[in-house]
């Protein structure tokens, strides 16, 4: 099935409800139908459509331009450097880059064909634009750069039927009613953005963008334009949570928050549940290789955790239960399949399940299961519990030890605004453990008494033997801690 | 007809048109109103009427499945007449309550 199909339906059953929304700009279903296809003729002749740049309608309209001329969509990180993002162009072959103004007359300078977006909007907004929706849903329809975090990014191919089957599998069509907006801010080069914009599309709800992520702009936007839902990564929680701390306002309008993309600290979820009583919240665990959510933890779990069930409780912690339509295990070091309550490597199967990457071999099993290079265990009700990347574990002496373990200990000191935990080389123990920690403000602590405390939570073997104090830690844009970069930087200075 | 997930049918008898999500392994006959549902491209043949007594016709956006044949279809354009397989009304497929997570 093709991406197309999904907008087709949109438009068969409300072609004049807004669809997407930026400012006051906005595009109906039936405006962006036509509009794709009219842009589509940009792309002719090129081998994939690439775009650079925030929120915008560029996006929505690029993903389905891209989709009308038969080629993947590549959303890059407007972030990178000009020498970056050429570096991930040159591959694709004679890709169209959709750009804003500078980044685009940069691109050009460098041999890359170009177009600005202002205009690329514009020609869809004339629209007039019409076709046959295609069949084919073998195609890819994105190429999505995943956050490498561990390793150089790889280029994840999102083929038409596995954001296909993931919309159909996850949401019923027009199932939103008439009132309803989400608000969306995750980036665009990012799976939550592209998962938001097709499963909202398909409810029939109003997709309203900010360009870019701001707390107080957010908080704003979902007063003034009556944002019933929205998804979030927990950085912006933390952030958002600060605004509405400050004004006592709240947010009457908002009736569902998702959030996920990374690890959430257990203090800023129990402080939206505290500052949010009425809002339904939702966390989702996904992988840019699996087409985004592959398990959530639902209201019902959020709500029993509010009313103080202890083991609601413990399950905040966790990605809650695996949808339907996937399957996971979670295998041992030699491919077994664990039991419940053993960690190991998470694997994944399904529809929507990819797995696959631009010019390098897939590694799914001759079953078709992917393995995640995440670890993490299921309990005996099915709820996943994500540990952490395989990559950074952290193996001393033969033992197996997930820094978010250790993470989440440092972080219920008072002192401890931020930390990373990560695997130092030993001669004698092979790795052991470092935590490098950002102080609160005002707040005074030292090593000797941190590793006191952990060890009051944590086995000895657990409890980091250095603990260094930095004024901040790298984190992506979408809130995922650079550990290979702490840990590089660690190394460098010893 | 020997089915094929992605495959889009329509109707000989009314407006309707469906995608086919899952296919079982063998052949089977899918129609739509008393009358096969249709490849791209094929024409009606002339004759065919909608027969009422079959039930109502597919809602956009809703699937419709055989869950024991292993067959499921998505209405991608609401009709009139009811869709079959081998004769059997296809049961329209209850939403499921998950929780929105974007």
């Amino acid at each position: 099935m093709n991406l197309l199909l999904l907008l087709d339906m949109v438009v068969a059953g409300r072609a004049d409800d807004v669809a997407v929304q930026v400012g006051d700009e906005r595009l109906t279903a039936g405006e962006l139908l036509a509009g794709a296809w009219s842009a589509a003729e940009h792309v002719a002749g090129a081998s994939a459509l690439a775009y650079v740049g925030t929120n915008g309608l560029a996006f929505p309209v690029g993903l389905f331009a891209a989709a009308a001329a038969g080629v993947p969509f590549v959303p890059l990180n407007y972030r990178l450097s000009e020498d970056q993002l050429h570096d991930l162009l040159t591959p694709l072959g004679d890709t169209l880059v959709v750009a804003r103004g500078d980044v685009a007359a940069a691109l050009a300078a460098r041999g890359h064909r170009v177009l600005d977006a202002a205009r690329f909007v514009a020609t869809a907004r004339a629209g007039g634009g019409a076709g046959e929706v295609p069949a084919d849903g073998e195609g890819a329809a994105v190429l999505l750069y995943t956050s490498g975090t561990t390793a150089a990014p790889k280029a994840a191919v999102l083929r038409h039927r596995h954001l296909t089957s993931y919309v159909i599998g996850t949401v019923e069509f027009g199932a939103a009613g008439p009132d309803e907006a989400v608000l969306v801010s995750v980036p665009p080069y990012h799976v939550a953005g592209l998962a938001n914009l097709l499963s909202n599309l398909y409810l029939g709800r109003r997709i309203v963008y900010l360009a870019q992520f701001d707390a107080p702009a957010w908080v704003a936007a979902v007063r003034g334009e009556g944002i019933t839902n929205a998804m979030v990564v927990p950085t912006m929680l933390a952030r958002i949570c600060e605004v509405l701390d400050d004004d006592g306002v709240g947010l009457p309008s908002l009736r569902a928050l998702s959030y996920g993309g990374a690890r959430t600290p257990a203090a800023v979820l129990q402080r939206v549940m505290a500052l949010l009583p009425d809002v339904e919240l939702t966390n989702a665990y996904g992988l840019t290789e699996t087409s985004s959510t592959i398990a959530v933890l639902g209201p019902d779990d959020h709500r029993a955790a509010r009313d103080g069930d202890p083991a609601a409780t413990a399950r905040l912690s966790s990605a809650g239960r695996v949808l339907p339509t996937v399957e996971v295990e979670v295998r041992g070091p030699l491919g077994e399949t664990l039991p419940a309550g053993e960690p190991g490597e998470i694997w994944v199967r399904g529809e929507q399940v990819s797995g696959e990457y631009a010019g390098r071999e897939a590694p799914l099993d001759a079953e078709g299961w992917f393995p995640t290079r995440d670890r993490g265990l299921l309990d005996a009700d099915g709820y996943l519990f994500i540990e952490g990347r395989t990559d950074d574990t952290i193996i001393r002496g033969g033992e197996n030890i997930a820094p978010a373990e250790i993470e989440e200990v440092l972080m219920q000191h008072p002192g401890v605004a931020q930390c990373a935990v990560v695997g130092v080389p030993d001669d004698v123990w092979g790795q052991r453990i470092a935590a490098v920690v950002v102080p609160r403000p005002g707040a005074t602590v030292d090593a000797a008494e941190l590793q006191a405390f952990a060890r009051r939570s944590l086995r000895g073997s657990k409890a980091p033997e250095l603990v260094t104090f930095a004024a901040s830690l790298p984190f992506t844009e979408t809130g995922k801690l650079l550990r290979r970069v702490v840990q590089a930087d660690l190394i460098a200075a010893s | 007809m020997k089915l094929r997930p992605g495959q889009k049918l329509h109707s000989a008898v009314c407006d309707a048109q469906v995608v086919v999500v899952k296919a079982p392994s063998g052949a089977v006959e899918v129609g739509c109103g008393g009358a096969p549902l249709l490849e791209d491209g094929q024409q009606p043949e002339g004759g065919a009427a909608l027969d009422p007594s079959l039930g109502d016709g597919p809602l956009l956006g809703k699937r419709y499945a055989d869950d024991d044949l292993g067959l499921e279809l998505l209405c991608t354009r609401a009709g009139t007449g009811a869709l079959t397989v081998d004769g059997r009304p296809l049961l329209v497929k209850g939403a499921k309550p998950l929780p929105s997570s974007d």
